[in-house]
């Protein structure tokens, strides 16, 4: 499955580096605290969150993650997203939780990474 | 992520970029009104082409593909000239024209071949789909040989560059509770080792520790350094702050000890996770810290 395909499972709303929506999504994670991302996010994974500042775009620029779902309809600063199109971040929005999204991403075959 | 844009744009760019003239076969297999369909048989069978430019005068007159003379075949009409079954009116393309324009002809008309005519309707080339691939793979391969050539400089540098022990140093400052800067010096960190030809496994350990070694000095400090210090069989990391220190080491060190304030946990930080984080990624790790004086957190990462 590729980032892009997030965007339609997810009906969601990309707002930054959509130029880089190609990328294969190799699993996902889920979670609010930066230190677990750091430490179990793996390279191609799709991270979703509902943390919305800047340091989510620099984790996802360290970890090569293909694409960051922000959840709950929190939208980020512009600053966020110009640093995200800057990187080649895509970061989709959506309305639903974040269990919802997860469901959604885990019935169209993405799993996790432990 | 950050550096390269995808081969996919690089083509969309390359096809605005260059001209037919840069991309056109010049050496053109045409036709002269007057021959034969069956001279024509013999010629695409002999270059192994489906179509020819008819020519007279050296200006172009039509165009005459393999269905033209399947037909002719068909109504036994072997023997007439060109000049009955040729297309007249034809879509040709200007040496000045930008590529892209080929490329929308391609997908307009569905012909497998173009003309290219100077103003005078004179032919100086044709244009397939097969001379628009060739040259945009070369025009990549260009691309690609010097960004190769660069890298290869870059991994090479301790190689050329003589003397009893050679290091690199890389130099950052971090400022207290500055989170939107957070991760600057680990992405710029991450970037040079992967310039510099560092395993993809270790540049990744490198990024995570820093990232987590920086925001600690973010959070907890009021200022410092971070300082990586790359040698041809590893990387060596100070991660310093000019205080408060850390009261107990040793119960910083425990999983899921925090003292991060409640502002910061909302931003996701102070899991109590990050020296953990640090000491799964490192090699070797060493916590030192003076109450009032410091903090220093030394890395090492082995690159060999």
């Amino acid at each position: 499955m590729k980032a892009s395909d997030l965007v339609i499972e997810l009906h969601a709303q990309v707002v930054a580096g959509a130029g880089n929506l190609d990328r294969e999504v190799t699993g996902g994670y889920a979670s609010d605290l930066l230190s677990c991302v750091m430490a179990a996010a793996q390279p191609g994974n799709v991270w979703i969150t509902l943390q919305a500042h800047m340091n989510v775009i620099a984790i996802a620029v360290l970890l090569d993650l293909s694409a960051v779902v922000i959840t709950e309809g929190v939208h980020p600063d512009a600053e966020v997203l110009a640093r995200a199109e800057e990187k080649g971040v895509p970061v989709l929005l959506c309305p639903q939780g974040t269990f919802s999204a997860v469901a959604q991403l885990a019935q169209a075959g993405i799993g996790g990474v432990r | 992520m950050d550096q390269q844009p995808s081969s996919v744009s690089r083509v969309q760019e390359l096809v605005y970029e260059l001209t037919i003239n840069e991309v056109m076969t010049r050496e053109v297999v045409t036709i002269s009104p007057w021959a034969s369909m069956r001279d024509l048989k013999n010629l695409l069978r002999d270059h192994r082409i489906s179509g020819v430019p008819v020519v007279e005068n050296e200006r172009l007159v039509g165009i005459i593909s393999i269905e033209n003379l399947i037909q002719a075949l068909e109504e036994r009409n072997i023997d007439s000239p060109v000049k009955e079954h040729m297309t007249t009116s034809v879509h040709s393309l200007h040496p000045d024209d930008p590529l892209v324009k080929a490329v929308n002809f391609f997908a307009l008309f569905g012909y497998g071949r173009f003309p290219v005519v100077q103003a005078d309707n004179c032919l100086v080339g044709i244009i397939t789909k097969g001379d628009i691939l060739r040259a945009t793979l070369r025009q990549m391969e260009v691309a690609w040989q010097s960004e190769e050539i660069h890298r290869y400089r870059a991994s090479h540098i301790f190689e050329d560059i003589e003397s009893e022990q050679t290091s690199l140093i890389l130099r950052y400052n971090i400022k207290p509770q500055d989170f939107v800067r957070g991760g600057e010096a680990s992405s710029k960190i991450k970037r040079a080792l992967e310039r510099l030809g560092a395993p993809p496994a270790v540049v990744r350990r490198v990024a995570v520790a820093v990232y987590e070694g920086e925001t600690n000095v973010i959070i907890h400090s009021v200022g410092g350094e971070v300082s990586a210090e790359i040698h041809p069989e590893q990387v060596i990391i100070d991660i310093i702050d000019y205080g408060p220190g850390i009261p107990d080491v040793e119960q910083a060190m425990q999983p899921g000890y925090s003292t991060a304030p409640d502002w910061i946990r909302e931003l996701g930080f102070g899991a109590g996770m990050g020296l953990t984080n640090i000491k799964n990624c490192a090699d070797i790790m060493k916590l030192t810290s003076k109450m009032d004086e410091g903090t220093h957190l030394e890395l090492t990462f082995k690159l060999q």
